[in-house]
């Protein structure tokens, strides 16, 4: 692409990072969560495919990397889980929450401005599952660019 | 003659899609002791705000775990179609 469409990406890359996180991590307290933010996170690798050419693309974000992050995204989400039996409680339960330990803090009943440190295990799975969808979507998307290459070459 | 009985399936299912708002009010049957119990009780158990991350996270976590094992095994399913489109001749995995 032109110069112009490369230094847009350039400039817009970190910023869908972040707000990418911010859904993420901000899951237990505004609209969006794992799904949502680790699409977002995805567009900017998709923004990246669109702008620069193959070789450059793979030089830039390595297939091995995401499929790492598709993966320990998926063991972090069923260690959470399973992290639970070892103290006990039953699979999946929300063994943080109101623990007064990480993210563990009490909420208040009714409408508050809420708490990023609160809601126990769901931030962890948020971040997880948002791992795993970067990781997913990006090399869903990687392997559709190496397709396309081959047949047009 | 196929088109015409494209046209003609197209506009029975229309017909019969349009005539369902007549039968059944929106919303209906309404569950409604489980949104209450949500709304009342999930600040305090799972100490969440979005009400609706705790559900998906929290009450409903096992699904969540399908869902994203569901995403786990689309990626790998792309995965080995598109290493089978390149004939499998090579293994640029750098």
């Amino acid at each position: 692409m032109s110069k112009i469409v490369r230094t847009g990406a350039n400039l817009l890359y970190p910023f869908i990072l972040i707000f990418g996180l911010y859904v993420i991590m901000h899951g237990h307290l505004t609209p969006g969560g794992g799904f949502q933010g680790g699409a977002v996170v995805a567009t900017a690798v998709a923004l990246v495919i669109v702008a620069y050419s193959f070789e450059e693309v793979t030089a830039m974000i390595k297939k091995v990397g995401m499929k790492a992050r598709e993966s320990i995204g998926l063991l972090l989400f069923i260690g959470a889980g399973i992290a639970a039996l070892a103290i006990g409680a039953p699979f999946f339960s929300n063994f943080l929450a109101n623990s007064g330990l990480l993210f563990g803090q009490v909420v208040p009943s009714g409408p508050n401005p809420g708490d990023l440190n609160t809601a126990g295990v769901i931030p962890i799975m948020n971040l997880a599952v948002g791992i795993e969808v970067w990781g997913g979507l990006a090399v869903i998307l990687l392997y559709m660019l190496s397709g396309i290459t081959k047949e047009g070459s | 003659m196929r088109r015409g009985l494209v046209i003609v399936i197209f506009v029975v299912l229309a017909a019969g899609l349009s005539t369902i708002p007549a039968f059944f009010t929106f919303g209906e049957p309404a569950e409604s002791g489980m949104d209450r119990y949500f709304i009342e009780h999930g600040q305090a158990q799972a100490a969440a705000n979005n009400i609706v991350t705790s559900v998906v996270f929290d009450y409903r976590g096992f699904d969540t775990l399908g869902e994203s094992v569901i995403l786990f095994t689309a990626v790998i399913g792309v995965g080995l179609m598109f290493r089978s489109m390149r004939g499998g001749e090579e293994h640029e995995d750098e």
